[in-house]
């Protein structure tokens, strides 16, 4: 599956229809289902950046998840460039590509180690992977000399823009973007969000960020989608959706669409929920 | 076919054998990070295969028989060193990556599960060849055993052979770290001692009540632990009667490994499993 393959289809980048997905929930000896997603419905179009905004627990994960063929659905569909995420996995995985909260990496192999290992598995040989991982090092600010260190030894920061670089090491048409700066310093935190300004311009890619940030949310999508309790509220440019409640601010929004602060507690559902996020 | 399905095809081939490469890859990595913990569990393998053979040097019989039975029980110790270290690699297909965090990165990865089974399985097999014949060398060495005739291409072609069906029965034993969050590798440590107490890893299997007898017929343990056994102390070949019920017990063992795992996975996509734990 190439670029220019995705290209010829003319289908929108992602696709969902009523999709649902149920987890099942075991307390004190009961079993109880807790709906994840609750029959969420939108489409990305090609080269959009889409920001979903929500507490934890709101399904964000899940989302993504699913998008990543890493879960199986309950109902609805989910396609990626036309492909079924379900039924047709192996096209879905050459164009996906995900950075989410936690770097994930093998803590004692190297920076230059993870991303070979991680890169075979899309095809790409030791002979392009000895000059495309310190090219796309560089791009994302990590410094040459520390890539044959440890990955234990490096910050969350720093493992962070490893993560990233993995991510566009593969060239994804789709990159999922599950709180990528959550736990981040401020420093940090800026250097991935220009980062990703920079795959924005620079890429064709289509980007769904997830996160409860929501300046982060504002500044770098066209669209906001406020995921709540499983539920896709709405999923409109910022000005449209504070136009439409009559706020300044995504927070008031927020507070708006659901009658709760953004950093009210969560409930037990809620919090069943977050257990499989 | 036409021309462009098959040129298709090959780039799914290629692209398949990358990444089949990149798990071996991984692995040296992994050993290469981690090497002194594996010369400690070397130096604790060599120990206890040493306090099996030991117990042959204490037997009252003749000098010539001693040697017979250390050798008997050094085979049955480097095949049980063999198969722990083919499970626990095999089972960590899941259970490392679920530790270190990389689960779901590997499993959306765009290469297939049985060449990333088969991967971790090749890598098993060399690095556990490596290691068995450390173990090898370094008992004989140990103790003084006599061997006069032993043909080593044989025991470790048979070695191979049997591989087969340990990845096999290996990608079932995958299974429970699978389905599990939070337990690993004790399936394989169950498949590992059932397989070996059947097929006569210490004693000939006639000493085994008959129901146990008629299992090891089963076990590809069974068939590599006569034929090895043959060849380092009699100096025998590749004898036809071991290696057709291994390519048999194989041929069966790799699908069914499969569709277990395979269907493992499914279960675990379905129930959300397929994640880091903690």
């Amino acid at each position: 599956m190439t670029v220019s393959s995705v290209e010829a289809r003319s289908a929108p980048a992602v696709e969902v229809r009523d999709l649902r997905k149920e987890f099942v929930r075991r307390s004190r000896g009961r079993r109880r289902r807790v709906a994840a997603l609750k029959g969420l419905t939108f489409t990305i179009e090609r080269g959009e950046t889409v920001a979903i905004l929500g507490q934890n627990g709101s399904g964000k994960s899940t989302l993504v998840r699913l998008l990543s063929t890493l879960l199986l659905d309950d109902g609805g569909t989910a396609r990626v460039f036309g492909y079924d995420v379900a039924r047709e996995t192996r096209p879905v995985r050459r164009l996906v590509n995900r950075v989410s909260v936690e770097a994930s990496f093998f803590k004692k192999m190297s920076a230059a180690e993870n991303l070979g290992y991680a890169a075979r598995f899309y095809g790409m040989t030791p002979k392009q992977t000895r000059s495309e991982i310190p090219r796309i090092l560089e791009r994302v600010g990590f410094p040459a000399d520390r890539r044959n260190e440890a990955m234990e030894h490096l910050s969350r920061g720093m493992q962070q823009k490893v993560a990233l670089a993995r991510a566009l090491l593969t060239s994804p048409v789709l990159l999922l973007l599950d709180e990528p700066t959550t736990g981040l310093d401020p420093r940090s935190k800026q250097e991935v969000q220009t980062f990703i300004r920079e795959i924005q311009d620079a890429h064709d890619s289509t980007i769904l960020l997830c996160t409860h940030d929501m300046d982060e949310a504002e500044s770098l999508a066209d669209r906001v989608g406020l995921l709540d309790r499983g539920e896709l509220l709405f999923l409109e440019p910022v000005e449209q959706v504070k136009r439409r409640f009559g706020v300044e601010r995504l927070e008031e929004a927020f507070f708006a669409a659901t009658g709760r602060s953004f950093e009210d507690e969560a409930n037990e559902e809620d919090k069943d929920r977050e257990v499989f996020a | 076919m036409s021309a462009i399905a098959e040129l298709k095809r090959r780039g799914v081939v290629r692209l398949e054998l990358i990444g089949l490469a990149g798990v071996i890859e991984r692995n040296i990595y992994l050993v290469k990070r981690y090497i002194w913990w594996d010369v400690a569990f070397m130096l604790w393998t060599i120990a206890n295969t040493l306090t099996i053979v030991f117990i042959a040097r204490g037997v009252d019989v003749s000098a010539a028989q001693q040697n017979e039975l250390a050798t008997k029980f050094l085979v049955g110790g480097v095949i049980w060193a063999y198969l722990g270290i083919i499970f626990e690699i095999v089972t960590e297909t899941v259970a490392w990556e679920r530790w270190e965090g990389t689960i779901e990165y590997t499993f959306m990865a765009p290469v297939s599960r049985p060449v990333h089974l088969f991967g971790m399985g090749f890598f098993a097999v060399l690095y556990g060849i490596v290691r068995a014949s450390i173990l090898f060398v370094a008992v004989v060495a140990f103790i003084g055993i006599n061997l006069d005739n032993p043909n080593y291409p044989a025991a470790l072609a048979l070695l191979g052979i049997a591989s087969i069906s340990f990845i096999g029965i290996g990608m079932m034993t995958a299974l429970q770290p699978l389905i599990s969050t939070e337990k690993g590798t004790q399936l394989g440590f169950i498949a590992q001692g059932m397989m070996l107490v059947v097929s006569g890893v210490y004693y000939p299997v006639s000493v085994l009540p008959e129901w146990m007898q008629w299992i090891s017929k089963f076990s590809p343990a069974t068939y590599a632990l006569r034929g090895i056994r043959a060849a380092i102390l009699e100096g025998a070949g590749l004898a036809w009667a071991d290696v057709w019920p291994l390519l048999v017990i194989g041929t069966v063992s790799v699908p069914l490994g499969l569709f277990v795992f395979r269907t493992g996975e499914r279960y675990a996509k379905r129930h959300g499993k397929l994640k880091r734990s903690g």
